[in-house]
């Protein structure tokens, strides 16, 4: 108690999540009625065992909260049901569109919906596992073989498979899912604990140099070959957006650690570097910084950003209303593209809201990370929390052609499986460190010589 | 460590922010353009299945949406293809819309402010926006006359008919043959609508161009009405003595203008009003010397000529005096545009409205096509009030006009549009403008000449089955002029 202040009365508010898991199990289902009502003026004749489906997997959830993390964090799990929903319902909504003009892949929603099923049950299975997220801290370098397996698995040859000209796939019968997703888990566990062992020499100074101090030349190893590591994903994977992702968060948990700025001057500029040299060399890359700066230069190989462009203008301000678009007009509407097609039937009203929602996953998980009282819990949370921030921010900056386009998955919206699993476990594992971190524990000793972590009062 | 993260959560703040501060900028700010580019298919699969408005003419409507049951909600149906195709023009997925159908495309699919009332009741009510109507000015008898009065010249008839009512400048009839049928350019079968282009585009008859207004051609002896109105407003009077005889001759060049007949126009001196009357070319291009061009051109720019946005609701090709960029005429080329030829070309419209601006006291009233606008409950939007164009001559020349013009029908050679009962004021033209190919023959009249009420101009392109002989003016496009005249009078 003494590391929470006085006056500090843990409340689990777990009342609290359920009336906001009912109002988010609200959005979801609201919009699987809407899209029924706007395809064909009726609504589903599955909207009982779907929206049962939907309603039974978020009260299970928050039951399975209620007994394994009661302090946690009351307002992600209602924020992440509510997009989870909503990206059922929008799929539910393009595979009528893709019915409609008779195109063979799909249906999507059915899939999605038992995807969803294995991300709770990987949610429950790491809050049952992880009882306390400092036991992680062990595994340190176990977690980062496993990611450096996960990232190599794709380029094995029999299970590797190459999509769309990235090679992040793999497959194994009639499974297939994208390892990266969960290495994007494995290497935050890895980073923070490696980070928290040797935060200390990496904050030595070196060269002062406009006010900042640069790292030590012989501190830059880690660094070098994290940087090595994301050209090698993108390089040999072709996988734009998982090479700044990983790097982004490297980047943004040895700086967190340290609290040495000179260490985003160094990565910044190796990030600049790496882009430079990646812009020319790869052709793909060249064709996405095109299909961004002028995209109507060419509308056969920027067909999809194109149609992306038009179907958030063609929403407006309040969109087309489900069901009433054309999203199915723009490729891969349902995964890559997901944002663009609900810019399209929701508007301009309803984008800013999901970027809200986002938004807000990314505040409490930054806020468990402030008021944690363990170095590696701090930076495990920071790390899920920027590392979900940069992924929102490229992949629906590219969709929207704020940034060039990268192909990275919505959490949470878009169609895939493994995408859902792994955002699901880090869910679960933010709420995990937030429930450790506002449970009255008695007996938690303040860990010595954290003198950076600070006294944090909450209501 | 917090600092960092405080820091860290800034940071993440910025890029939600220009996450929004884009999508602020596509949908928003950016949407319009994005919505205009003309390969965006979403724009135009909406407008596809939503009901576009009608065009109305009288009571009827010559284009509609009907329901559909192929993969738009509804197909556009024009119930009078051919009669009304050039007003209409198509709506077609493939090709785009064409004339009104194009320009009054904001009421027709319901995006036109206008209508903002009306998409406000349509999104609360959450139907899909119905556009509105367009009411044309059209008088369906003097439409069906004129083109009757064309298409029964002869099998291949290629020209044109224009009827404007000269008080308003509302066109009463605007028919140019061939037509075609828009009903198959809307088909929502691509192949169908391919073939059809195909068909169109391949036609010699050149179906899809608007003789009437987006095309213009040498105007012969009808321009002598603006020559003469030239010659009234710088000093010559309906009985002020010209040239009548065989030839015009010019002073140091070899050239020598001739009337049609080869002789004089019945004496050697002969008054302005039977000038007129007998289509003298001599008296004419010997009037237009005296005049200069100057004169000349500022007496077509007066009716109209040299403007290129005449008609309100439609693009219209632009009439000339002489050749864009011509070198200042010398004394044959300035006679010879007096009558009508050298490079001098106009519209049907444009000489319509040189009947209309002398029938309307010497106003021109600027053509409109559409009358009214209305919402999609048929409350009017919009009425069109008429607009003064330009005043072409005075009041007394056009009295003056109007009576040399009547003799042309009582004395001249505009017999065949004389109407039982009803003064008719008229002029023809027959214009020889090479001698490989037929000439044009032209009507241009109004009637009744004391109190007028419409004012026509007939073009006709080529009638094939008529001799090259027989081409005249008053023989091939005088009954159509008077034809569509009575129509509009005895309604």
């Amino acid at each position: 108690m003494s590391a929470l202040g006085a006056g500090f009365v843990p409340r689990k508010r777990r009342g609290a999540e359920l009336y906001l898991v009912v109002l988010a199990l609200a959005v979801g289902l609201g919009a699987y009625v809407g899209v029924g009502l706007g395809v064909s003026g009726d609504v589903p004749a599955d909207v009982y065992t779907f929206g049962g489906g939907l309603a039974l997997l978020a009260l299970l959830t928050h039951a399975v909260v209620r007994w394994l993390a009661p302090y946690a964090d009351p307002v992600l799990l209602p924020l992440v049901i509510a997009l989870n929903g909503l990206g059922l319902a929008m799929i539910y909504r393009i595979d009528f569109g893709l019915a409609d003009r008779g195109q063979s892949v799909g249906p999507f929603a059915g899939p999605q919906l038992t995807w969803t099923a294995i991300g709770v049950a990987g949610f429950v299975a790491v809050l049952f596992i992880v009882r306390d997220h400092r036991r992680l801290q062990t595994y340190t370098y176990t977690f980062g073989l496993v990611a450096i397996v996960l990232l190599l698995l794709p380029l094995l040859p029999v299970l590797g498979v190459e999509v769309n000209g990235a090679r992040i796939w793999v497959s194994l019968g009639p499974l297939s899912f994208q390892p990266g997703e969960i290495a994007k888990l494995c290497l935050v566990i890895f980073f923070a604990g490696y980070l928290v062992v040797k935060r200390e020499p990496l904050a030595l100074a070196g060269r002062r140099f406009i006010g900042i101090d640069l790292p030590r030349g012989r501190d830059l190893g880690p660094i070098l070959v994290a940087w090595l590591l994301s050209l090698g994903v993108l390089v040999f994977q072709r996988d734009l957006g998982s090479s700044l992702l990983f790097f982004g968060l490297f980047l943004v948990l040895l700086y967190v650690a340290t609290e040495r700025a000179g260490w985003l001057v160094v990565g910044g500029l190796l990030f600049a570097a790496g882009a430079y040299f990646s812009y020319l060399t790869f052709d793909h890359v060249q064709l996405r910084v095109q299909g961004w700066l002028d995209p109507f230069s060419d509308t056969d190989d920027y067909f999809q950003i194109i149609q992306g462009q038009y179907g958030m203008a063609h929403g407006g301000l309040l969109g087309r209303g489900l069901g009433q678009g054309d999203p199915v007009m723009t490729p891969y509407s349902y995964s890559d593209f997901i944002a663009a097609s609900l810019g399209e039937e929701l508007g301009l009203a309803g984008l800013m809201a999901i970027i809200v929602v986002y938004a807000l996953v990314v505040e409490r998980g930054l806020r468990t990370a402030l008021v944690c009282r363990d170095t590696f819990g701090k930076l495990v949370a920071t790390g899920l929390a920027v590392s979900f921030a940069l992924q929102v921010f490229v992949v629906v900056g590219g969709v929207t052609r704020l940034i060039p386009l990268t192909g990275l998955t919505t959490p949470f919206l878009s169609y895939g499986g493994s995408s859902l699993v792994a955002n699901w476990a880090i869910i679960a594992l933010l709420m995990r460190i937030s429930d450790q971190t506002r449970r009255p524990a008695p007996e938690v000793r303040p860990l010595e010589s954290d003198d950076a972590t600070q006294v944090v009062r909450m209501r | 460590m917090n600092r960092p993260i405080r820091i860290m959560a800034i940071g993440c703040l910025v890029m939600f922010l220009a996450l929004m501060v884009n999508a602020n900028y596509v949908q928003f700010l950016n949407a319009d353009e994005l919505n205009a580019r003309n390969d965006n298919r979403r724009v135009l699969n909406a407008e596809f299945s939503r009901e576009r408005g009608p065009i109305l003419v009288a009571n009827d409507s010559v284009a509609r949406s009907d329901p559909s049951d192929d993969e738009f909600e509804y197909q556009r149906t024009y119930t009078q293809p051919e009669l009304y195709a050039h007003l209409t023009g198509y709506y077609s997925y493939i090709y785009g819309a064409r004339d009104l159908e194009q320009s009054e495309n904001g009421v027709l699919s319901g995006s036109d402010p206008r209508l903002f009332v009306n998409r406000v009741i349509d999104l609360v009510g959450s139907e899909q926006p119905t556009g509105g109507s367009v009411l044309l000015t059209i008088d369906p008898r003097a439409q069906r006359a004129a083109y009757e009065g064309l298409t029964n010249l002869a099998g291949n008839t290629t020209g044109a008919a224009v009827a404007l009512d000269p008080n308003t400048g509302e066109i009463l009839a605007m028919v140019s043959v061939p037509g075609y049928d828009p009903n198959r350019l809307a088909s929502h079968d691509p192949d169908e609508a391919e073939k059809a282009w195909q068909n169109l585009n391949d036609d010699p008859g050149q179906p899809l161009r608007d003789r009437s207004r987006e095309e213009i051609y040498p105007p012969g002896s009808t321009f002598k009405l603006v020559t003469a109105a030239a010659a009234l407003s710088n000093g010559y009077e309906p009985d002020t003595m010209v040239n009548g005889s065989a030839a015009l001759t010019f002073k140091g060049i070899s050239y020598t203008l001739r009337n049609q007949s080869g002789d004089s126009c019945g004496a050697e001196r002969i008054t302005l009003t039977q000038a007129l009357a007998v289509s003298c070319n001599v008296a004419f291009g010997d009037i237009g010397r005296d005049l200069g061009e100057a004169a000349l051109r500022d007496q077509a720019d007066a009716f109209g000529f040299g403007d290129s946005d005449v008609i309100r609701d439609l693009p219209a090709a632009v009439s000339q005096f002489t050749a864009p960029d011509a070198d200042p005429l010398d004394e044959p080329q300035t006679s010879l545009s007096a009558i009508g030829q050298f490079d001098v070309a106009a519209s049907p419209l444009q000489m319509a409205m040189v009947a209309a601006g002398i029938a309307n006291n010497g106003t021109v009233m600027r053509p409109y096509v559409v009358s009214e606008v209305r919402g999609p409950d048929l409350d009017v939007l919009e009425a069109t009030s008429p607009e003064r164009l330009h005043e072409a001559v005075s009041s007394d020349v056009a009295a003056e006009l109007t009576q040399m013009m009547e003799t042309v029908v009582t004395d001249g050679t505009a017999g065949s549009a004389a109407i039982p009962g009803v003064p008719v004021a008229a002029k023809t033209g027959t214009a020889q403008s090479s001698a490989e190919r037929k000439p044009y023959a032209w009507f241009v009249s109004f009637a009744p000449a004391d109190n007028p009420q419409v004012a026509v101009a007939v073009f006709v392109q080529d009638a094939t089955g008529v001799a090259r002989t027989d081409v005249s003016g008053g023989g091939l496009a005088g009954p159509i002029a008077k034809a569509m005249m009575e129509s509009v009078i005895s309604r």
